[in-house]
This record gives C-alpha cells, sequence and structure tokens, in this order.
C-alpha cells in the first residue's frame, strides 16, 4: 500500500548485480519464490482459523437452523475433522483444483474464480497497456525537457494523484460524467446483436474503471521512466550521436530512449501488485464483474471460503508476477548478466 | 550520555530546521498538520456531538449545502461539515497509530538483521521479502474480515502490512553505519549489543526513519480509508467510511457531490501534507537528492 515510487527498484539491483552464476541466480529466485507460496497457501489456511466463534453461527446467522442441519453441515464442510487434517485436506484440494465451497452461493469456489478472471485481465490488460504508453510518453517528455513547466506540472499532477484513494478517483468521475457512462456491469441489461455492437457495448462500461485504474497506474510508469532517461541522459553515446549530427528528437528517439526502456520492462510485472489491490477498489465502485468485485461480495458476507480462494490466487499471482520481473530483468539487460 | 554528545546534536538539529525552512512545500504541509492535530485534540470541546447522532439529526436527508448547513446534510441529515470535522480525529488517530506500529517493527527488525546477520538475518528477510510481495491492502482486508471490527483492529491489520519497507530501509542504513571503523573501535574497547545499536546505530539510522515515517502516515491514511470502503472499519466517523457510507446511500446517482467531495478533499489534503513533509525531510537528510526528484 505504501510502497513508493522507487523503493522497489532502489532495494534490487545490488542484489540483481552480485557475481553468482546465471544457474544459482534462477534458482535462488525460483526457491525463494516457492517458500512463499508454500507460505501464501499456509497463511490462508490458518488466518482463517483465527475466527473467533464457530464458522456455522456465522453462516447460519439469517436462517433458523436444526442441530441435525447443523451436524450435518458440520461433517460436510470437514468442520468436525481435527485441525492439522483439516489443512491436510485443504492443500490436496488445492492442488486439484478445489478451493472449497462458497457459504453464501453453495457453488464451488474455483468455478467462481474462474468465471470472474477474464473481465478482470480485460480491465486489467488495457489499463496497463495505456498506462505504459502513456506513462512513457510523458516521462520522455518530463525527463527531456527537465526541471521545465511540463516536467513541473506532471510532478504535482502525479503527487495530487498519489494523495487521493483509488475508489475516490472513481466515485469523483462517476459524479462528474453523471450518466453520461453505465455505472455498473459489464453489459447492458439488454445486450445489443451482433458481435461488434457486443464488443462496443463492453468497451461502454469499461471505460470509466479502465480511466480510474489507468490514472492509479500511469505515474509510476513516467516516473521510472523519466529517472532512467535522466541517468542515460548524461552517457558519453549520446553526445557522441550528438557530435556527429544527428538532430535532438533522432537522437532521443534511436539512442536514450530504447537503453531507458529497460527497466520499464520489468515494471509492468513489479506493479501488479498494486494493481491487484487497484482492481478490488475500482472493480467495486463500477460493480465490474471481476476477482475485485467478487473480493469485495466475499468481505462483505463475509464468504470466508471464497475470500479464502481470492487471497490464495491474488496473493499467489502477485508472487508470480514478481518472479517473471526478476528473471526477465536477466535477459533483457545484458550488462547485468556480464557483470 | 555526555554533555558534548547533546551539544553537537542539538546543533545538528538547528542546521536541519534551517534547511527544511527553505522548502516552502514541507513548510506547508508541516503548518497544516500541526493545526490539524490541534484542531483535532480540541475538537470535543468545540464541536457539539449531539449533531454526530443519527437519532438527534435535524436535517433532511441528502439536503444541498444551505445556510443552515455549509456543505449540506448526510442520508440521515446529519451536518457534512461536522462529520468531516469530527472524521478528522480517526483517520489522524489510526494514521498515527498505524505508522507508530509498522515503524517500530520495522526498525526492530531492520536493526536486528543488520546487526546479527547469520541466519537470523536469513529468516527476518526472507520474512521481509514475503510481506513486501503480498498485496498489503488484500492482506488487511482479510485479517479485517475475521478479526472483530474496530479501530483497534484496523490499526493493526495496516501497521503489520505496511512494515517491510521500513525494514529494508533500516537494514540498509545499519549495515552501512556498521561498517564504519568507530564501530570496531567501539567493539574492541568491549561495547556491547545494546552499547553499538543504543549508541551508535540508532542514532544515525532515526533520522532516515523520522523522514520515513512521515511517507507512511500519509499511506496508513489512505489505506485506512480503503479499509471502511470495503467495509472493513469499526463503527468510529472518520473519512473512510463517511464515504463509504456515501456510496452504499447511493450519493453518488443522486449527484450528492457535498457528501463525497469534503471527506475526499480531507484525505488529499493530509496525505499531500505528509508527502510534502517527509520529501522535504529527505532533502534535509540527504541535500544531494535536492532538485533531482
Amino acid at each position: 500500500m505504501t510502497t513508493g515510487p522507487t523503493d522497489q527498484h532502489a532495494a534490487d539491483p545490488d542484489e540483481r548485480r552480485s557475481g553468482t552464476s546465471t544457474v544459482r541466480y534462477v534458482a535462488g529466485k525460483v526457491g525463494g519464490a516457492l517458500v512463499s507460496l508454500v507460505f501464501v497457501v499456509a497463511l490462508g489456511f490458518f488466518l482463517f482459523r483465527m475466527i473467533p466463534g464457530d464458522p456455522l453461527v456465522t453462516m447460519t446467522r439469517e436462517r433458523p437452523t436444526g442441530p441435525e442441519q447443523l451436524a450435518h453441515l458440520r461433517e460436510r464442510l470437514g468442520l468436525d475433522q481435527p485441525v492439522w487434517q483439516q489443512f491436510l485436506d485443504y492443500v490436496g484440494g488445492l492442488l486439484q483444483g478445489d478451493f472449497g465451497t462458497s457459504y453464501m452461493y453453495r457453488r464451488p469456489v474455483g468455478a467462481m474464480i474462474a468465471e470472474r478472471v477474464w473481465p478482470t485481465l480485460l480491465l486489467v490488460g488495457t489499463a496497463t497497456a495505456l498506462a505504459v504508453v502513456l506513462g512513457l510518453w510523458l516521462g520522455v517528455r518530463a525527463a527531456w525537457r527537465r526541471g521545465g513547466l511540463f516536467d513541473r506540472t506532471q510532478t504535482g499532477i502525479t503527487l495530487a494523484l498519489w494523495s487521493m484513494p483509488q475508489f475516490w478517483l472513481g466515485l469523483l468521475l462517476l459524479i462528474a460524467t453523471q450518466g453520461v457512462f453505465p455505472s455498473r456491469g459489464m453489459t447492458s441489461v439488454d445486450p445489443p446483436n451482433g458481435f461488434v455492437m457486443q464488443a462496443l457495448d463492453v468497451g461502454w462500461h469499461l471505460t470509466l474503471p479502465c480511466l480510474t485504474l489507468l490514472l492509479v497506474i500511469y505515474a509510476q510508469y513516467m516516473l521510472v521512466m523519466r529517472s532512467s532517461l535522466l541517468e542515460e541522459m548524461g552517457a558519453d553515446y549520446l553526445r557522441t550521436a550528438r557530435a556527429k549530427g544527428l538532430r535532438d528528437d533522432l537522437v532521443r528517439r534511436r539512442h536514450a530512449v530504447p537503453n531507458a526502456l529497460l527497466p520499464t520492462m520489468t515494471l509492468i510485472f513489479l506493479q501488479f501488485g498494486m494493481v491487484v489491490s487497484g482492481t478490488v477498489t475500482v472493480e467495486a465502485v463500477f460493480s465490474w464483474p471481476g476477482l475485485g468485485l467478487l473480493t469485495y461480495e466475499a468481505l462483505r458476507g463475509p464468504d470466508l471460503p471464497v475470500l479464502q480462494g481470492v487471497f490464495v490466487i491474488l496473493a499467489g499471482s502477485v508472487i508470480v508476477m514478481n518472479l517473471v520481473a526478476d528473471l526477465l530483468y536477466r535477459v533483457v539487460d545484458p550488462r547485468v548478466r556480464a557483470s | 550520555m555526555s554533555a558534548p554528545v547533546w551539544a553537537r546534536r542539538r546543533a545538528a538539529a538547528a542546521q536541519g530546521w534551517r534547511r527544511f525552512r527553505t522548502n516552502r512545500g514541507g513548510l506547508f504541509g508541516a503548518a497544516f498538520i500541526a493545526l490539524l492535530v490541534a484542531f483535532s485534540l480540541l475538537a470535543p470541546l468545540l464541536i457539539d456531538q449531539d449533531g454526530l447522532d443519527v437519532v438527534s439529526a435535524t436535517g433532511g436527508s441528502l439536503e444541498p449545502p444551505s445556510g443552515e448547513y455549509w456543505l449540506g446534510t448526510d442520508e440521515s441529515g446529519r451536518s457534512v461539515l461536522l462529520l468531516t470535522l469530527w472524521g478528522a480525529r480517526v483517520s489522524l488517530l489510526v494514521g498515527f497509530a498505524a505508522t507508530l506500529l509498522s515503524v517500530v517493527v520495522g526498525t526492530l527488525v531492520g536493526v536486528v538483521s543488520a546487526h546479527f546477520g547469520g541466519w537470523i538475518s536469513a529468516v527476518l528477510m526472507r520474512i521481509t521479502d514475503f510481506f513486501l510481495v503480498l498485496p498489503a491492502l488484500v492482506l488487511a482486508a482479510v485479517l479485517m474480515a475475521v478479526l472483530p471490527k474496530s479501530m483497534w483492529t484496523v490499526i493493526m491489520a495496516i501497521g503489520i502490512t505496511s512494515w517491510p519497507t521500513t525494514a529494508r530501509l533500516v537494514r540498509a542504513q545499519t549495515l552501512a553505519v556498521e561498517s564504519r571503523p568507530y564501530i570496531e573501535r567501539s567493539k574492541a574497547l568491549g561495547g556491547g549489543h545494546t552499547h553499538i545499536i543504543g549508541n551508535h546505530v540508532l542514532p544515525s539510522v532515526l533520522p532516515l526513519v523520522f523522514a520515513n515515517t512521515t511517507l507512511v502516515v500519509g499511506g496508513s491514511i489512505i489505506a485506512e480509508s480503503t479499509l471502511a470502503f470495503l467495509g472493513m472499519s469499526g463503527p468510529e466517523i472518520s473519512w473512510g467510511s463517511m464515504l463509504d457510507r456515501a456510496n452504499q446511500s447511493g450519493a453518488v446517482t443522486a449527484g450528492a457531490w457535498w457528501y463525497l467531495l469534503p471527506p475526499g478533499v480531507a484525505i488529499v489534503l493530509v496525505v499531500l501534507s505528509f508527502t510534502l513533509v517527509g520529501r522535504a525531510l529527505e532533502t534535509v537528510l540527504d541535500p544531494r537528492l535536492k532538485g533531482d526528484r
């Protein structure tokens, strides 16, 4: 939540540059990620056993339930087993893709998660693609005229966006556009005919959530691109490029920007944790039917099996994305491998 | 500790303040925070708390701003202005308390792992990396879902999900300090762990921790509002819980901007102030940063 703009990058280079061989590096990173995944699974189990009181009481709060029904439920949910047996069943189930059964909907959690993945991927994918383009473009402009009006305005806007809760930004956009864009869901109640019209309908619903998420995540790309380009700008090869008579924007496009792009490539994966929190709030505001909204509904319930499943999936995917970033960094930047 | 040491520290602090004073953003932020903290402490004396009660509220539901209610009313007829002013108390308290927890844990983990090294360090850093990677908001929300909902569990949930950055920072700084020759000299003269950590490491690490702290407070206030928006908060009035109720009561579709804007603007102003102060402090501690960010 509070990770600053450059923290992750500031912490990593020393590790990356350490003189271990590629094999040891990859093995270390993969091993670390596996340990984290095991932690997540264990945390996912034991967190939900900390609950004071009986989960059955929570489940049956609104319905009068007889003692026989309670005993039957207890047996079906495995709550009559000792804790270690429950843990083994849980891990075994996870390995087979069985995430348990929702309290509220009496449906398998795995299936509920699976049908919510695509809307989230659509939202996150579109917003990330736009954020990369916008962030890189703004970052290059800000760095090239460092300290100029554009640079200072951008820094100001970034600071303001940073100080804003994401959901509030979404609510503001909703109230500012008052009914111009749909305020909930992914499709109209009565969807139009034909693939093109349906795609347009989804795009229409996508506009505001995507814009909110975009505003939340583009700044990171801008800042990293800006500082990475600033670092390159003192380099000798740029002076050489200028000395041979290249125009300013060609120096920028052909020489400076490609080199400065490297750190931003891994950022796409490093940022995933932030994107995940972003989707929870943004999907909650716009009722976008993805994993974030599922989390929100499970929190409100509370529907603990769903929450447990979503937690393991979200945390697990952030760990995997971080691993990808670590490995990718070594592949794309030969300088890291050589040193 | 001897008097010259304190004289030197006082001089360093005075010089730091002189440098801080030249930073307009930092100064504005510090003044705003000081005013708001003073107001929040005095609020019970200045504000008639009857107006905060749903039962005794006199206004209509979601009334726009008027002469009587400068910022309109909420869905139960309470003055939004009054609620926003009162909400500062919980938002600030949660922000400060969660930060305190987070910074204490982070500093402890950072110093211990850097000072003792070996397997202690390996284990502590493994745990830190794990928490650094976890999506903090999701973990905090899950914690709130399984624990009884109160202001104190909110503080705990935010505190124990936000310490890893501090731990990383403190560890790096401690390692840098401990590699200096005067630490070796101190060890050779028989200085124990407590002496070295208390007299040498902490004094040089704490200024940095302080700068970091102001940044953490802003993050904690945003985290509180986000958790409250997800329904994970105590019954107290905070800016986050106001926004949650605004959203739940349909203030957005009703176009009740007066209910939505004040708490949000308050959050932005406070968080911005803490960020400005934090950046100014970083510049004071590390003059090389000046103009570079």
